[in-house]
């Protein structure tokens, strides 16, 4: 076989697949040789629709902290975030808290809208009853109350839980310290 | 005949600039639209689909304005650049494109921003252009290892309304940013090729011999009109082009600032006042909330907040609301009133224009604005097979929506009741409206799309210039005193050239003064279709040809003696690229096929 290696992005799309899809994790394990499963092609425009950076392993950056930090910086810029949640609620009244809820609802909702995919993880109604066959995502759903046997599980459904199904933060850039989640502003 | 691999279509906004990509080497190619990455905050890159067309040049204090692609870089284009505009309105270039079009001033003097302080070297309208369009240039190269956005075909669109400087001086920017396999499309028409392309096989049962479709495109910054006739070429489909509205400056960044303007009314009452950070949030605010009215029928009000901008969210919050009453009595009955098909804009007289500002549109009202199109291009269609007799205005059977602001059903249903009601009144039928795309990107789809249609395969629309241009003479009377020279307005450029073809020489000769250069009065018109080249037009109707910035021909010296007078003819023709070239053509040439471009638009004339 002499067909070309996969290129990086196709790579990356892969592993990005194989950790979100646990079925396919599942065949690329029993598949016991690391040959790849057949996928299709990845975007003709990779770059147009581009897969999120591995900013963690941007060399120059400390390897775990900035994708926090660039989310919460996010958070501040669009919903307030950080002034919300560090100022102290006890002397305000319940409109005043309104209010600032939707500021900080409305600029997080589109700041994750824009930048994660977010959706359940079970698609019935909460307080549906439900049955979890054997072979479930046992990651993805939590058992609770009288947890004993084996599947077939029957339940009722309480939370329908979410996964973040791809995300794509800012990065930092030039020499700036994303420690910065707000700049101190003076007007001159 | 074209080895690039991608056609690229770009919508070099007056708010947003999008770059969408087709892979025509793919058989089901479909346009794509580039994440473009720009600064969103200070240090941090992010992707978005929309560019905004803004410009923000750094202070010293703050140190570089890095890109992946560049460290050094002492301005910012994108989100950082729209949010700095708020804060910093003296350092920010925004509208770049709204004074490209402006009719009497140097579009190439380095006047933006306008309030710059003294560190600032300031940009020409041009330059701001092309910083775009570098900036995708520079990203487009960013995510495909090198490979520069010049090599591929490129598809840049303009307003249906641009004058033929304006599409020059948009080539200009274009070029100067290395996109040199490059066409220019009409933002209405591209509007139309992204419809066509989301139809796929459908469009052609969709849009039947006789139909005529307008294009109502109100962006950010720019209100455009089109109208575009289905013909039957021996039994194959074919669009054309018919009309295109004026360039009028409304759009919805007007609408947004005329809610905002309403609620910080309401606060001043209440003796809260905004500064200029709080204002802009407040126009933000009142475009989500408008939204939400718009998409609840249910809601009376939408609280707006405007948030405090101290670190202490809670206290320092104004809170208002905004009402459907509120937004039905200024945006839609203050742009979109019900209107006669008898209504006209107002006009304003040109007596501002020594002050140094954008040409708003003085009527505020969209349908004022649009009857007056369908009235004044009630003969586009006339002589046209399958089009009845005109009527006392231009019958569309058929509309396209796009541009952000008419993503709200409300204004979409106010400008339909409008128009079937004129329609009705003249005896027509009403309208069928054609189910857009997403109307902040269409415009970039569509332009990448016709790449592909242009390498042949897929409906083409056809129709040329949507104007026909004249070069003014002052005719030999005597002189009266107190009254203006009379002017013979002489046709150099009929209606509907097409992209590639010449005009006929005109027999008349105009004397240049060799090695100086010498300006002629020049006027478009988009309703005068049938004028031939050579013709002289002693009179017009009011509001039938329009002045354009003056033109420019400069005769070079060599072999002649300077201060002679050489006479000349003026052929024009349009360009491949889509702009439209005069060239001054020496009644006895010194060499075989001696010719001169002239200069479209080169400078305001003289202030005094």
């Amino acid at each position: 076989m002499n067909e070309p290696l996969p290129s990086f992005g196709t790579r990356f799309a892969l592993a990005w697949r194989i950790l979100f899809d646990a079925g396919l994790a599942a065949r690329f394990l029993k598949a016991g040789e690391p040959e790849a499963p057949q996928l299709p092609e990845p975007e003709p425009i990779e770059a147009a629709k581009p897969a999120p950076e591995p900013v963690a392993s941007r060399a120059e950056q400390p390897p775990s902290l900035d994708p926090a930090l660039q989310l919460l910086g996010l958070l501040q810029r669009e919903g307030r975030f950080v002034d919300f949640v560090k100022q102290e609620l006890s002397s305000f009244g319940d409109a005043e808290i309104g209010a600032a809820a939707r500021v900080v609802h409305e600029g997080c909702r589109r700041a994750l809208a824009e930048h994660l995919t977010i959706a359940p993880i079970r698609g019935e109604r909460e307080g549906a009853q439900v049955t979890l066959d054997a072979g479930y995502e046992v990651s993805s759903v939590k058992l609770t109350g009288n947890v004993k046997g084996s599947a077939p599980y029957r339940g009722v459904l309480r939370h329908r839980g979410w996964r973040a199904e791809s995300i794509q933060l800012p990065r930092a850039v030039g020499d700036h310290d994303a420690r910065v989640l707000a700049p101190a502003e003076i007007e001159l | 005949m074209n080895a690039s691999r991608f056609a690229i279509g770009i919508d070099l906004g007056t708010t947003h600039t999008a770059l969408a990509a087709l892979d025509v080497s793919l058989a089901s190619a479909a346009p794509a639209v580039l994440g473009v990455p720009q600064l969103v905050a200070r240090g941090t890159l992010d992707r978005n689909e929309l560019l905004p067309s803004f410009i923000y040049f750094g202070h010293a204090s703050e140190g570089s304005l890095a890109l992946p692609w560049d460290a050094e870089r002492s301005y910012a284009v994108g989100a950082y650049a729209r949010i700095r505009g708020a804060e910093s309105p003296g350092r920010v270039v925004a509208s770049a494109k709204s004074w490209l079009c402006h009719p009497t001033l140097d579009r190439r003097s380095a006047l933006l921003p306008l309030a710059a302080p003294e560190d600032i070297e300031k940009i020409s309208p041009v330059e701001a252009s092309f910083r775009y369009l570098d900036h995708l240039a520079e990203a487009w190269s960013f995510d495909h290892d090198g490979a520069a956005l010049g090599g591929e075909d490129v598809i840049l669109t303009v307003p249906a309304s641009f004058d033929a400087a304006a599409r020059d001086l948009t080539v200009e920017a274009a070029y100067a940013a290395g996109l040199e396999n490059l066409t220019l499309l009409e933002e209405p028409q591209a509007a139309l090729y992204a419809w066509i392309e989301a139809q796929g096989a459908r469009a052609h049962e969709l849009l039947q011999p006789g139909d005529l479709v307008l294009v109502i495109d109100i962006g950010g910054g720019t209100t455009d009109f089109s109208a575009i006739a289905v013909l039957d070429d021996a039994g194959k489909v074919e669009l054309r082009r018919v009309a295109v509205g004026d360039h009028i400056l409304l759009g919805g960044d007007n609408m947004d600032l005329a809610l905002a303007h309403g609620v910080a009314e309401k606060l001043g009452r209440d003796g809260k006042t905004l500064d200029r950070w709080q204002m802009s949030a407040l126009g933000f605010a009142c475009r989500a909330a408008k939204e939400q009215l718009f998409s609840e029928a249910g809601r009376a009000s939408v609280p707006v907040v405007v948030p405090g901008r101290g670190s202490d969210l809670l206290g320092g919050a104004l809170r208002s609301e905004l009402t459907r009453d509120e937004v039905e009595r200024s945006l839609v009955d203050g742009f979109f009133p019900n209107v006669d098909a008898a209504a006209r804009p107002a006009t304003r007289a040109r007596a501002g224009l020594t002050q140094l500002g954008l040409p708003y549109a003085a009527d505020a009202a969209v349908t004022r604005h649009l009857a007056g199109f369908l009235a004044r291009q009630k003969q586009a269609t006339a002589g046209l097979p399958g089009f009845s007799g005109a009527g006392g205005l231009l019958r569309p059977t058929a509309v396209l929506f796009n541009g952000g602001v008419v993503k709200a059903s409300a204004l979409r249903e106010r400008l339909l009741q409008n128009l079937n009601a004129w329609l009705a009144a003249d005896g027509a039928a009403p309208v069928r409206v054609l189910a857009g795309e997403d109307p902040d990107l269409a415009v970039a789809r569509g332009a990448a799309y016709y790449g592909l249609v242009r390498r042949g395969g897929g409906l083409r629309i056809r129709g040329g210039t949507a104007r026909a241009y004249y070069v003014g003479i002052e005719s030999p009377a005597p002189a009266v005193p107190g009254v203006e020279p009379p002017i013979v307005a002489l046709c150099v450029a009929p209606f509907g050239i097409e992209e590639g073809t010449e005009a006929e020489l005109p027999p008349q000769q105009l004397g240049v003064v060799v090695g100086e250069p010498v300006q002629f009065r020049f006027f478009g018109s988009s309703t005068r279709r049938d004028d031939p080249a050579g013709l002289e037009l002693e009179r017009w109707a009011a509001g039938e040809l329009e002045e354009l910035s003056p033109i420019e021909i400069t005769l070079p010296a060599e072999g002649r003696r300077a201060g002679d007078v050489v006479p000349v003819h003026v052929r024009a023709s349009v360009t491949p690229v889509g702009t439209l070239l005069i060239e001054a053509v020496p009644l006895e040439p010194l060499a075989p096929d001696e010719r001169w471009k002239v200069e479209l638009s080169v400078r305001s004339s003289p202030a005094d």
